[in-house]
């Protein structure tokens, strides 16, 4: 039977199939459901200082609003003993998983202010965090920004965090970079036990009817998958950090895909959003199935065994699709004797 | 109190057994006292808390908890009970109009001794068995901030015995040890029994006093029956009950050092009075008394004290003659919390010295219709020179009142000062004034009375500068700060001439900071609490600099630490900045000055609003006297064009090449301030010249001019218009047809072209479609410019029933944020047409609307049908035809009732040249020959609660009465307080951990009936559908119900917002729009109509955006995840039971309505029935 165990951020996990941070995460009871599925690994859906700001400071002006403003009310809505507010739930959540479950449980920061990186990075690995995936993702959106500024500001960050906490740090990348190579390569130095490819994001839509913008999220598709294996492929010869795929991870075979191009392990969360933790069950399940059926000892045996360095044609991976889709063209039509 | 004792039920705070009170809501004070009693009888300890009208509604009870000798505490916070108006204030008529339940009555004086009272009065009630009212001043002693010393547990345990306690339990009902209590007793034997209860009132008193002294040897707090302050010797003496004992004593005191021999008595056991107390505690050498009673009994030869007093001395002096009689006079003061001071008092002492003082006086007012009052010098005072004396004047909405009162908590926990504060707040909703009077001192604070001379004035709002005469209480030498957007160097050039000169005049030390920019930089928003707190204690010198600074930043963290880090950061931040923006002004030597201050309504305002109302609002209605006011409560409306309130930052601006003329702005305007009409082009000849129109986009209209225009002047800046607006720039979608821009740069052009606009004819109400949004928007509004809260839910439907109806409408409006909008003082928003008709508007009571309306309508109706029959009578003298069509006159149509009004105009003209009686009476009803529309409107609290009963009973009536719901869910006026309409989910006061059972369905309540016409209507959900709704109740020719979606300040978001949040309410099916038409049946048809499609979006995403139910997501994530399952239940329970309803065919729909074939076997079928019963 194949061995199906892995590491991540030099952590033994018992498979490559990993939840990412999604809704599943939010509970105690679903995070054990994800063990009891099967699932390698969780990662915590992440904590927004922004939010932490944004919710404190709508509480403090809904009970405001209306307040001390007549005799006879002095306040509309009553002020409840205590509001959970800032870290505390999600720091309650760390704990209350590593107490209900065995597997790594990773948490996940989305920072605002350098303080509130450090502070709450400190305070999920005091709560028993096993690692943080630092979620980087923010938007330039002023011109006057600019992206050697923007990476600088990443590289620092992962620089500060590394110094703050002893538990491994990855760092979740979005796609969206010059020259992503070389950021990776940079994050790496700085100390990143792992890298997280790719983020998704809530991207605004147009209601063309009322000409109004609304946030949307889609659950993923495995095509979007390709970007992923190709940027796996790439940076596996170039890092020494662990890399982690996540966006488009559905079956056995987008695993299999993954740990082909150099992924330690595949974080997977619309399919358990669509098809229930249980579906973790059957993927690792088709996973040895297809292990075994090629005659594969082990996933490590085979991870990173498509990285650009070990196919035959690298080119794949350095030249847009074009050239390759147009080769293949012209061959077919070749053997139709044109 | 009720709601600090629910909190503690919640915080799990338990009593000295170690049990957890259990608080339960009732439906009304009436409920409360019955459930008290009900509770009372099984064994518990209970106890309830009320004031005012609710007190009345516990008067039976309250005779039979005395009646059964039944130990219990009521705590009153004495208000005043309405007469001619309502008044939440405070005075003793309330507390008055109980004394002859068999209640015993005990008085606190101060905060503290209402504290300690609770507790004598729980002990004394325990032993004596005689139940206990125990009252203090409400608001001036209620709503007193002061330092107290606490009770602690060991000392309730020391002072309650438990032997009481026991004999209580075991006189309770109980089937192990049955007895019945309660009888009928008859003629034979109900007197003697009721005598029988004689010696527990006699052993009553020395009961009291008795705890009373074991309290004394617990805290060390001595208190007697009867307590005496002043000269051993005296020879005046005043005598009162309540929070006036504070300023009494300061007066007795000061008067006692210049060598006057003056005292009072403070009566704190009332009832049973104790004689012997009383006549220990007077001196002997007293020769003139004044007895002073917080209330008014009309037509009584005295008020009560006085009375209770004239007898004890009757009846100890009666064949006595060994001492002469002293001379007793009575007195009245502080009605409805009018002030009380020892300026008062001393001139009641002045008057006592007089040969012939005069008796049954007034003081702190100026009555020149029956002369009662005596004349006071207001400048005497007793205020310690050691004490700081402060006074904020600020809006509701920027923090200022809650400062002050953290500044309290500073000063009175950290240091070794006392404190005090009390605040008071203007009527209005939207923008409320607050001003706060704050002392501090060495010495313990019993001042009861609002400042006059104060060392410390701050001015939070510039814009009060030229309209309040802020500084007419600054004493020479004070310090006065303004915040202000100007530098030092700029600041004096922008205070009008009277206040330059005052600054001058009476040196004052000035400072301005720019607190709002501190706040907008520091993320504050429009609060400036902090900062203001910090200038105070920086410049005030109450407490060393850096203390306390340190000390308002531990205040912050302990006030808004569970709000979260991020709220306590900015308040750091805030205080840190304001030190630094904070100037002293260089004082000039000479006023230079270009501008007045503001008079309160134009100069073109009619005489009443100028001479009384506008000295209302200019802040001195105190000094009104008594000719000057209306003596049965009767008010001209149409006087709220007369305030100017200019609360908005931003007014809307309207686009007029982007504009579709739809009119939902209009509609939904919480004030009236946005308003449509189309005009005669010829009318623009005269126009300003910034004064917009377009062409009107009715194909019928399009040789006339259309005009949206904005009162700059009262619009509240709420946004609701902007939010609603349905028409996007092609080019730029975030710019629609009207826009918010700052209001100072268009205040003069804009104010110039409302009043043109408001000079151009109304549109011809005949021509338009009284159904359609767009049409009815240009019907002229009778109800605006009210005080109701920015962005208020329920004040569009008003407007749009003032708009359907309003030249023949009555209101009867129950108690509620609806009558104090619509009826507060000094405005009235209800306004009349260039006919001078319009809503007549009224007021009972909170429990008896639906009543109070039903009388309107059967006085409507009995003067329609007298007016008939004389018109028949007289049908020789008026002619045939104009008679014939009176009476047979088609008036289901604007159209017809128009031509009503023309034939009464005809009658009255020809009833003028008739001269028989019967004329004459004719003309005093021909008017109630045009039909009126009677609509009794109020909020949930009152339709859904403590009026429930009666609003049953109306629609049970089947008269043609028509009710309007404004359901906002919650007891908006009184605080957020849960009624039965509040949601499962929803947090609200008494619901904390959010309400668990369902909202009642009112609807079905009102269906079940079947001849009931009944809506359920949510502007933002079906605007067209309102209006329909409106005015098929109006046309059902029976009783009307109609529940509207009120969005309201008390669900915690942004009330630009509200519309929105209607239009989620009847998406998720929460607030499915429906119509009950009875007249349907008739037609065969179905008559519950459902109007909203079924839900589309989820429960969670409507709710979660409201404060209501997020906060419990925060507090108890698991409470709140149930509760919105139940809820989302409740929602897809109601939606099938809607829809089903709906669909059933015809007549089918009514099954709780016997069918009506074949009738005789009908008939016998409920007649087995019933006798099977």
């Amino acid at each position: 039977m194949s061995d199906i165990s892995t590491r991540y951020l030099g952590l033994g996990l018992k498979c490559p199939l990993v939840a990412s941070a999604s809704p599943l995460g939010e509970s105690v009871s679903s995070i054990r459901e994800l063990e009891d599925a099967g699932i390698g690994a969780v990662v915590l859906p992440s904590l927004f200082e922004e939010q932490l700001e944004l919710e404190s400071n709508a509480l403090d002006d809904d009970l405001w609003r209306g307040a001390e403003s007549s005799p006879e009310s002095q306040s509309l809505l009553p002020d409840l003993e205590d509001y959970n507010l800032g870290p505390d739930g999600y720091l309650d959540l760390i704990e209350g998983a590593k107490a209900a479950v065995d597997i790594p449980v990773i948490a996940s920061l989305n920072g605002v202010s350098p303080g509130g990186w450090a502070e709450y990075a400190g305070l999920m690995e005091e709560a028993g965090a096993d690692a943080i995936e630092l979620n980087i993702y923010s938007l330039a959106t002023e011109p006057n920004t600019s992206a050697a500024e923007v990476e600088k500001g990443y590289v620092d960050l992962v620089r500060q965090i590394k110094r703050c906490v002893r538990v491994p740090v990855a760092v979740k990348l979005s796609p969206f970079f010059s020259a992503p190579a070389n950021i990776a390569a940079r994050l790496d130095d700085a100390g990143a036990d792992g890298l997280v490819l790719f983020n998704r994001f809530y991207q605004p839509d147009f209601d063309v009817e009322s000409l109004e913008v609304v946030p949307r999220l889609t659950l993923s598709h495995p095509d979007e998958l390709l970007l992923r294996l190709h940027w796996a492929a790439i940076l596996s010869d170039h890092v020494e950090a662990d890399l982690a795929i996540t966006g488009g991870v559905h079956s056995a075979i987008d695993v299999v895909k993954c740990i082909l191009a150099g992924a330690s392990v595949t974080l997977m969360a619309s399919a358990l959003l669509q098809k229930g933790a249980q579906h973790a069950f059957s993927v690792l399940g088709d996973l040895r199935r297809w292990l075994e059926e090629h005659e594969y000892d082990s996933v490590r045996q085979m991870c990173g065994s498509m990285s650009r360095r070990s196919v035959p044609d690298p080119t794949a991976f350095e030249r847009g699709n074009y050239m390759r889709v147009l080769s293949s063209y012209v061959l077919r039509s070749g053997n139709h004797g044109h | 109190m009720g709601e600090l004792a629910d909190q503690w039920t919640t915080e799990h705070v338990p009593n000295i057994w170690g049990s957890v009170p259990h608080v339960m809501e009732m439906q009304s004070e009436g409920g409360a006292a019955g459930a008290l009693h009900g509770a009372l009888q099984a064994g518990a300890l209970g106890t309830t808390f009320t004031a005012s009208q609710g007190l009345l509604l516990m008067i039976p009870n309250m005779f039979k908890i005395a009646g059964e000798l039944t130990a219990a505490v009521i705590h009153v916070a004495a208000r005043t009970v309405a007469t001619h108006a309502l008044s939440i204030f405070g005075d003793h008529s309330d507390v008055m109009a109980a004394r002859s339940t068999g209640f015993a009555m005990l008085a606190s004086n101060s905060v503290q001794e209402a504290h300690d009272f609770s507790l004598i009065a729980q002990a004394a009630t325990l032993e004596s068995r005689i139940p206990f009212l125990h009252f203090f001043d409400g608001f001036r002693t209620s709503h007193e901030v002061n330092k107290i010393v606490p009770l602690l547990d060991e000392d309730l345990r020391a002072i309650i015995d438990e032997r009481f306690v026991r004999q209580h339990r075991e006189r309770a009902l109980s089937p192990d040890r049955p007895v019945l209590r309660g009888t009928a007793q008859n003629p034979d034997l109900f007197f003697q029994a009721r005598e029988a209860c004689n010696p527990f009132y006699r052993a009553c008193p020395q009961i009291v006093q008795d705890v009373m002294n074991r309290f004394a040897r617990q805290t060390g707090r001595s208190y007697q029956l009867i307590d005496y302050v002043g000269a051993p010797d005296a020879e005046r003496v005043v005598i009162l009950m309540g929070s006036g004992a504070g300023a009494a004593a300061e007066c007795v005191k000061a008067l006692q050092k210049s060598g006057e021999r003056v005292g009072f008595l403070k009566v704190r056991l009332y009832k049973p009075f104790a004689l012997d107390a009383f006549f220990a505690a007077l001196p002997t050498t007293v020769g003139s008394i004044a007895v002073l009673d917080r209330t008014k009994e009309p037509g009584s030869v005295g008020e009560p004290l006085y009375q209770e007093i004239a007898t004890a001395f009757l009846e100890r002096y009666a064949g006595n003659h060994s001492r002469p009689l002293p001379r007793i006079i009575g007195g009245r003061y502080g009605l409805s919390s009018k002030e009380f001071t020892p300026a008062m008092v001393k001139a009641i002492f002045d008057e006592l010295k007089k040969p012939q003082p005069q008796n049954h006086f007034t003081i702190g007012i100026h009555d020149d219709v029956t002369h009662t009052s005596l004349n006071y010098d207001p400048a005497f005072s007793t205020e310690d020179p050691r004490t700081v004396r402060a006074l904020f004047y600020g809006l509701g909405s920027d923090g200022t009142v809650g400062a002050n009162k953290n500044s309290i908590k500073i000063i009175g926990k950290g240091t070794k000062n006392y404190a005090q504060g009390y605040f008071v707040y203007d009527s209005k909703k939207a923008g409320a004034i607050t001003v706060s009077h704050v002392r501090f001192g060495p010495e313990p604070i019993e001042s009861t009375y609002l400042i006059s001379k104060g060392s410390f004035v701050a001015c939070h709002q510039f814009q009060f500068i030229d309209r309040l005469d802020v500084l007419a209480a600054a004493e020479p030498g004070a310090t006065f700060l303004v915040n202000a957007p100007f530098g030092p160097d700029e600041m004096w050039s922008h205070l009008p001439r009277q206040v330059q000169q005052t600054i001058i005049d009476k040196q004052l030390k000035f400072y301005v900071i720019d607190a709002y920019s501190v706040a907008r930089e520091a993320g504050m928003g429009n609060r400036i609490n902090t900062i203001m707190q910090t200038c105070f204690f920086a410049i005030s010198g109450v407490l060393p600099r850096e203390e306390a600074i340190a000390a308002i930043k531990k205040a912050i963290e302990e006030t808004y630490g569970k709000r979260g880090q991020a709220v306590v950061q900015k308040n750091f931040t805030a205080v840190d900045q304001a030190l630094s923006r904070l100037y002293q002004v260089k004082v000039p030597e000479k006023v230079s000055a270009t501008f007045e201050m503001l008079p309160p309504v134009p100069a073109r305002a009619p005489a009443f609003v100028r001479e009384v109302i506008g000295t209302i609002i200019s802040g001195n209605g105190d000094a009104l006297p008594v000719s000057a006011i209306p003596n049965d409560g009767t008010f001209p409306t149409a006087t709220a064009q007369w305030e100017k309130r200019n609360l908005a930052q931003q007014i809307p601006v309207w686009d007029t090449e982007l504009c579709i003329q739809c009119g939902k702005c209009v509609l939904v305007c919480p004030h009236a301030a946005i308003r449509a009409k189309v005009y005669d082009p010829s009318h623009l000849a005269k126009a300003p010249a910034t004064f917009k129109s377009a062409k009107p986009r009715w194909r019928e209209y399009e040789s006339l001019r259309y005009t949206l225009q904005v009162a700059p002047e009262d619009c509240t800046g709420c946004r609701l218009c902007v939010e609603i607006c349905p028409a996007k720039s092609k080019s730029e979608v975030k710019h629609k047809a009207i826009n918010m821009e700052m209001q100072a740069p268009l205040r003069e052009t804009e104010s110039v072209n409302w009043d043109f606009f408001v000079g151009l004819p109304e549109f011809d109400r005949e021509r338009i479609s009284h159904t359609q949004v767009k049409d009815t928007q240009l019907l002229e509004p009778l109800f605006e410019f009210s005080g109701a809260c920015a962005g208020c839910g329920e004040t569009p439907y008003i407007k749009l029933l003032t708009q359907l109806f309003g030249d023949r409408l009555l209101i009867a409006n129950a108690t509620g944020c609806s009558s104090i909008y619509g009826g507060n003082l000094p405005t009235t928003p209800y306004t009349v047409n260039r006919q001078g008709r319009g809503p007549a508007w009224s007021n009972s009571l909170f429990e008896d609307n639906a009543e109070f309306g039903l009388g309107m309508r059967l006085a409507v109706d009995q003067q329609n049908q007298y007016a008939q029959q004389l018109l028949t009578a007289l049908s020789g003298s008026l002619g045939g035809a104009l008679v014939t069509a009176l009476l047979e006159a088609d008036q289901s149509k604007e159209s017809g009732i128009e031509a009503q009004r023309q034939r009464v105009a005809e009658l009255k003209r020809k009833l003028a040249t008739v001269d028989l009686p019967a004329a004459r009476e004719l003309l005093t009803v021909a008017d109630m020959l045009v039909r009126k529309s009677v609509w009794l409107v109020g909020g949930d609290g009152w339709a859904y609660d403590i009026g429930a009963g009666g609003l049953d009973h109306v629609l049970g009536s089947g008269r043609n009465v028509n009710v309007l719901v404004l359901d906002t869910e919650v007891y908006s006026n009184t605080g957020g307080q849960m009624s039965k309409a509040t949601p499962r989910g929803a947090v609200a006061k008494f619901a904390t951990g959010g309400k668990e059972m369902a909202k009642k369905d009112l609807a079905m309540e009102a269906i079940s009936y079947g001849y009931v016409y009944v809506a359920r209507v949510a502007l933002g959900g079906g605007d067209t559908h309102t209006i329909k709704a409106f005015q098929e109740a109006e046309a059902h020719d029976g009783p009307s119900l109609i529940i509207a979606y009120s969005h309201c300040i008390a669900h915690g978001y942004d009330m630009g917002f509200g519309l929105n949040q209607q239009k989620n309410a009847v998406l998720s099916g929460y607030w499915p729009l429906m119509r009950y038409n009875p007249g349907l049946r008739l037609e065969g048809k179905n008559p519950f109509q459902l109007d909203s499609k079924a839900p589309s979006i989820a429960l969670k995403k409507y709710a979660y955006e409201e404060a209501r139910y997020t906060m419990l997501t925060r507090s108890h994530p698991d409470a709140a995840r149930k509760l919105l399952h139940d809820a989302e239940d409740d929602v897809e329970r109601q939606w099938r039971v809607y829809s089903n309803r709906a669909a059933m065919p015809g007549r089918a729909e009514t099954p709780n309505i016997a069918p009506h074939e074949p009738e005789e076997a009908t008939v016998e079928t409920v007649k087995k029935g019933g006798d099977e019963q």
